[in-house]
């Protein structure tokens, strides 16, 4: 019973391995990355434009939108990093209905290093916000007494994002593998169908998670009230 | 009754009551935050997009307690360090 793709090793020589996470990963990143290089070399701007441009545009979009939602006032500096983590954690969990896949965010490798990547980057958000100075006096922010528990919860919340990405696809794939050893009929299809469903709500919750650390460490603190429209 | 006994016996009902345990609580939480959602969607329904992300990102922060102990019970079962040191001790 294998817990996660890193002990299926294809190819080792001394102490590097090749094993499924590294290869699915490169897999997955080839299929986005070249994926959207063939779909954005034409891009149009009247009416008439390719299919795939429209569906990239749509998930582009949203992606912005929900960043909008979220409190962070120019979505467009956060897309780039937000939106792969979104992409990258759908896709790892949309291309399990290819057999023989196992999805790389299924090892706890993958998942500290998104979960290690939204941990550098809030603080580097933050600063260039707001100015080194103002960001590290949101440590102390309600009291000085809560800097130690400000510091444990950034390590614990990163934790957090780590443990409940690789639990779940984690969990999906064992789920999967056990039921076919009991029924091997539709039942294993319905609990793929749920872990199709939980990757994708995973997905989500992890760039909105991210989003929202962001958005906290860059709030300003003084905020201007809205200008109000004459009658 | 010897170490190798002892230590799968711990394993086994150790790794049941931690799933058994870590599942009610956060089904518990889970219903009462859904409970709680769908009477703020009926009082507010316009409001409904927010309310349903704030729900989902709330789900999601209930069910990872449930995850860690899906973890450690899986770990008992199958990455145990102690069951591992005493099947290469017997070697």
């Amino acid at each position: 019973m294998r817990l996660s793709p890193d002990e299926w090793i294809f190819w080792r020589y001394g102490f590097v391995k090749i094993n499924a996470t590294i290869a699915f990963t490169w897999g997955l990143m080839a299929v986005l990355a070249v994926g959207s290089r063939l779909v954005t070399r034409k891009l149009s701007t009247d009416l008439e434009r390719a299919r795939w441009q429209n569906v990239l545009e749509i998930v582009v979009t949203a992606i912005q939108k929900q960043i909008e939602d979220v409190g962070l006032v120019h979505p467009e500096k956060y897309l780039g990093f937000l939106g792969t983590l979104f992409l990258f954690v759908a896709t790892a969990s949309l291309c399990t209905v290819i057999p023989g896949f196992e999805p790389p965010t299924g090892s706890l490798s993958t998942t500290v290093a998104l979960a290690l990547c939204v941990f550098v980057a809030v603080p580097l958000y933050g600063i260039e916000e707001q100015g080194l100075g103002r960001y590290l006096e949101s440590y102390v922010e309600p009291t000085p007494m809560m800097l130690p528990f400000n510091i444990i919860g950034e390590a614990s919340r990163t934790l957090a994002l780590a443990v409940r990405l690789f639990g779940n696809m984690m969990s999906g794939a064992m789920i999967v593998g056990i039921l076919l050893t009991i029924t091997p009929f539709v039942f294993p299809i319905v609990m793929t169908a749920l872990g199709l469903l939980t990757g994708m709500v995973q997905a989500y919750i992890f760039s909105i998670l991210a989003a929202v650390y962001i958005a906290a460490a860059t709030r300003t603190r003084d905020r201007k009230p809205k200008p109000v429209p004459l009658p | 009754m010897d170490n190798t006994t002892s230590i799968a016996l711990a394993s086994i009902i150790c790794s049941g009551i931690t799933i058994a345990f870590g599942t009610m609580g956060p089904a518990l939480a889970e219903g009462r935050a859904v409970a709680t959602a769908v009477t703020s969607l009926a009082q507010q329904p316009d409001a409904s997009a927010t309310i349903t992300r704030t729900l989902f990102v709330g789900l999601a922060m209930i069910e990872s307690t449930a995850i860690y102990c899906f973890v450690v019970s899986m770990i008992l079962l199958f990455a145990n360090p102690f069951w591992n040191h005493v099947i290469a001790a017997g070697k």
